[in-house]
C-alpha cells in the first residue's frame, strides 16, 4: 500500500507563495535592500563609474615660459584629460603634490626650451605621472604623447621654420611613471585589498555582535547586569581589532613574498594608521548591530555598506573618473582615505605627517558611528 | 533592614507597549524574607511587572521603590542588588557552566571571583557539570545554572520569572528547597508561576488577572 501522497496541490503551493509575500512585507529592511541594491548599482555603474578619467590635476613646474611652453600646456588642457593647476610650482613642491595625490601629473620644461626648439634640437619635456594606479593614467599619457607630436606646429609656420616641423614633433615628451615604473596593476590592487578585506570582515563580524545577543535572548541577561553601553560596545570591538591585525599581517606578508609589492614607506606607520581604520569599520558594524532586528538584516546592511565602499573608494575604478557627487559620497567612506594611506605609505613612501590629512575623515566617521551606537544601545528593554 | 520591612513597595505601576496595556495600575508590597508568588495566566503581565521591578523596563506610570531605590530613576542601582532569572534560559549556550558564571561574576565586579563561582557551583550542585557547555544541559540543569547566575552576587532580592517551566517534578522540588533555604537566610523572593501547586509553596501570593488580587497562602515549611 502506498502511504505517500503523490499528488501535487496547487493550493499548498499558493499557500507557500502567499506566506512568503506576507513575511517579505513584514521585513521592510530586506525588501528595501532588494529594491535599493539594483537602484544603487544602476546609478553607480551608469553614472559614477568611468574607466576613462578626464580632468586629472597637472602641476606645472616653474621655469622658462614661452609661447612654446604655453602652447604645449594649452594642448594638454584642450585634450580634456588634464586640469592644469595654477600657479606653477617648484620642482620639489611638484614631487610632494604627486606623492600626496594633490596632482596626478607634473610637467617640467628644461631651461632654454624655446631656444632649443628653434635650433631644431628637439629638447625634452618631462611629464611625471603618479602611476600607482596604471589604469587611471594610461589614457591621459597616451593623449599627451599624441599631442606632443604636433603641439607646436602652429607656432612653426611653413617657410622659415618648416624644417623644424618634424613628423615626430618639435620636442620630445618623456613620460616618467613615478612610484610604479612598470605600471604593474597588482602593486595597486594588493595594498588596496588590505582595506577591502578589513572593510568586509570587520563590519560583518561586529555587525552581528549585538543582534546575536538580542536574537538568542542573552541580551536580557546582559542588561540585567549593571553593564554600561560603552563597556559593552568597546568590549565587543576590541577582540576584533586583534583579528584585524592578523588579517593585515597575512596580506602584507603575501604582498611582500608572493606579489613583490614594493614597500617603500614605514610599516610601523602603516600599522598605526590601520588601527584607526579597523576601529572605524568595527564601529560601523556595532552601529548596524544596534539598528538591525536580526542577524540577516545586519548582514544585508553590511553589504549595503560594502558595495559603495569598493566601487566609490577608488579601489575598483579610478576615483578621479567619477562625477563630483560620487566623489563626495566616496569621501565619506573610510576605505577611500585608507586606500590613499596604504598606497601612499607602501608605494610612495609617505611619512606619518603626510598621511595625517587622510586620517581625520576616518576619525570623524568613527566618532559619528560610535556615537550613534552608544545612543542606540539601550540599558533597558524599553 | 529589619524583618517585616518592605523590600518592594510599588504603587500604580502601568506599562503600555504600542498602545497595548501590559500592566495596569499594579501595586505591591513585599517584606524582607518573604517568598512572594505571582499567579496569573500567560499574558497577564507577570514578566513585564518583574522586568519593571528589576530595572529592565521603565514604568509609564506609577512609582515606588525596590530595595530602597526608585524603580523609575535608579535602575542601575537596582540591577546591582537584584538577582533576576529570566523566563526563557538566557545565558550563553556556547560558554561552559563555569565560564558563564565567571562572566556574570565579572559583570558584577565581584572580588574573589573564582571563590564566588566555586561556592555557588557547590551550593547548587553543578560540580560535575562545570565544564559542560550550557547549551548541552537539560532543562533542569539549565534552570540550576540560571539560578546560580542570579545568585552569584548574593542579591538581597531574587526575582524569578516562571523558573520551573518545563522542568521535571524532582528538579522542581529541589529548586524549591533552594528557595526556602535562601528565604531562611533573609533573601526575599518574588516568583511568577501559573502552577497552582507551586503557588502553594509561596508564603504570600499576588495574582494578576484582569484585576490584581493579592492572595495569601499559608507558609509551608519544606
Amino acid at each position: 500500500m502506498n502511504t505517500k501522497e503523490r499528488t501535487l496541490s496547487l493550493s499548498r503551493f499558493i499557500a507557500v507563495v502567499v506566506k512568503e509575500f506576507m513575511q517579505m512585507r513584514r521585513d521592510r529592511l530586506t525588501f528595501g535592500i532588494l529594491i535599493g541594491i539594483p537602484v544603487a548599482q544602476l546609478i553607480i555603474f551608469g553614472y559614477a563609474i568611468n574607466f576613462d578619467p578626464k580632468g586629472l590635476p597637472l602641476a606645472v613646474v616653474r621655469g622658462e615660459e614661452s609661447v612654446f611652453t604655453r602652447n604645449v600646456i594649452t594642448g594638454l588642457k584642450t585634450s580634456g584629460y588634464f586640469r592644469v593647476l595654477d600657479p606653477p610650482v617648484s620642482a620639489a613642491r611638484a614631487r610632494v603634490m604627486l606623492a600626496t595625490g594633490e596632482a596626478q601629473f607634473a610637467l617640467a620644461f628644461p631651461p632654454g626650451f624655446a631656444a632649443s626648439v628653434l635650433r631644431g634640437e628637439r629638447p625634452q619635456a618631462l611629464l611625471e605621472a603618479d602611476a600607482t594606479d596604471p589604469v587611471a593614467t594610461a589614457n591621459a599619457i597616451a593623449a599627451a604623447t599624441l599631442i606632443s607630436a604636433d603641439a607646436l606646429d602652429r607656432d612653426l609656420p611653413p617657410g622659415l621654420f618648416s624644417d623644424l616641423r618634424r613628423r615626430e614633433g618639435a620636442f620630445r615628451l618623456t613620460v616618467h611613471r613615478a612610484f610604479n615604473p612598470e605600471g604593474v596593476t597588482r602593486y595597486n590592487v594588493v595594498p588596496g585589498l588590505l582595506g577591502v578585506v578589513l572593510t568586509l570582515t570587520m563590519v560583518l563580524v561586529t555587525g552581528v555582535a549585538i543582534t546575536r545577543e538580542r536574537e538568542r535572548g542573552t541580551m536580557e541577561s546582559l542588561l540585567a547586569t549593571p553593564a554600561r553601553p560603552v563597556e559593552v560596545i568597546f568590549g565587543k570591538i576590541v577582540p576584533y581589532v586583534i583579528v584585524g591585525y592578523i588579517q593585515v599581517s597575512l596580506i602584507l606578508t603575501a604582498a611582500w613574498l608572493l606579489f613583490g609589492v614594493p614597500m617603500v614607506g614605514n610599516i610601523v606607520t602603516l600599522l598605526l594608521v590601520t588601527l584607526i581604520f579597523i576601529t572605524a569599520n568595527l564601529s560601523v558594524g556595532v552601529t548596524f548591530s544596534t539598528i538591525a532586528r536580526n542577524q540577516l538584516q545586519s548582514v544585508q546592511m553590511t553589504f549595503f555598506f560594502f558595495l559603495p565602499s569598493i566601487m566609490l573608494s577608488g579601489f575598483m575604478f579610478p576615483f578621479r573618473g567619477m562625477p563630483g557627487w560620487a566623489q563626495w559620497i566616496g569621501s565619506i567612506l573610510p576605505l577611500t582615505h585608507y586606500l590613499r594611506v596604504v598606497r601612499g605609505i607602501l608605494l610612495k613612501g609617505l611619512g606619518f605627517m603626510e598621511v595625517t590629512q587622510f586620517l581625520w575623515p576616518m576619525v570623524l566617521f568613527m566618532a559619528v558611528a560610535l556615537t550613534v551606537a552608544v545612543i542606540r544601545y539601550r540599558e533597558t528593554l524599553d | 533592614m529589619a524583618n517585616g520591612e518592605a523590600v518592594i513597595s510599588v504603587r500604580g505601576l502601568t506599562k503600555t507597549f504600542k498602545g497595548k496595556v501590559a500592566v495596569n495600575d499594579f501595586s505591591l508590597t513585599v517584606n524582607r524574607g518573604d517568598i512572594h508568588g505571582f499567579l496569573g495566566p500567560n499574558g497577564s503581565g507577570k514578566t513585564t511587572t518583574i522586568r519593571m521591578l528589576c530595572g529592565l523596563l521603565t514604568p509609564d506610570k506609577g512609582e515606588g521603590e525596590c530595595l530602597g531605590y526608585d524603580v523609575r530613576t535608579q535602575q542601575s542601582l537596582i540591577k546591582r542588588r537584584v538577582g533576576y532569572m529570566t523566563q526563557k534560559f538566557s545565558l550563553w549556550e556556547d560558554l561552559t557552566v563555569s565560564e558563564n558564571l565567571e562572566f556574570v561574576a565579572r559583570m558584577y565586579g565581584l572580588p574573589q571571583r573564582r571563590r564566588a563561582v566555586e561556592r555557588i557551583i557547590e551550593w547548587i550542585g553543578l560540580g560535575d557539570r562545570r565544564a559542560s557547555l550550557a547549551g548541552s544541559l537539560s532543562g533542569g540543569w539549565k534552570q540550576r545554572l540560571a539560578l546560580a547566575a542570579a545568585l552569584i552576587h548574593e542579591p538581597a532580592l531574587l526575582l524569578l520569572d516562571e523558573p520551573t517551566a518545563g522542568v521535571d517534578p524532582k528538579a522542581r522540588r529541589e529548586f524549591w528547597n533552594h528557595i526556602h533555604q535562601l528565604s531562611r537566610q533573609g533573601v526575599t523572593t518574588l516568583v511568577s508561576t501559573h502552577y497552582m501547586d507551586e503557588a502553594e509553596r509561596c508564603n504570600k501570593l499576588a495574582s494578576l488577572e484582569d484585576v490584581f488580587i493579592h492572595l495569601m497562602a499559608r507558609r509551608r515549611e519544606p
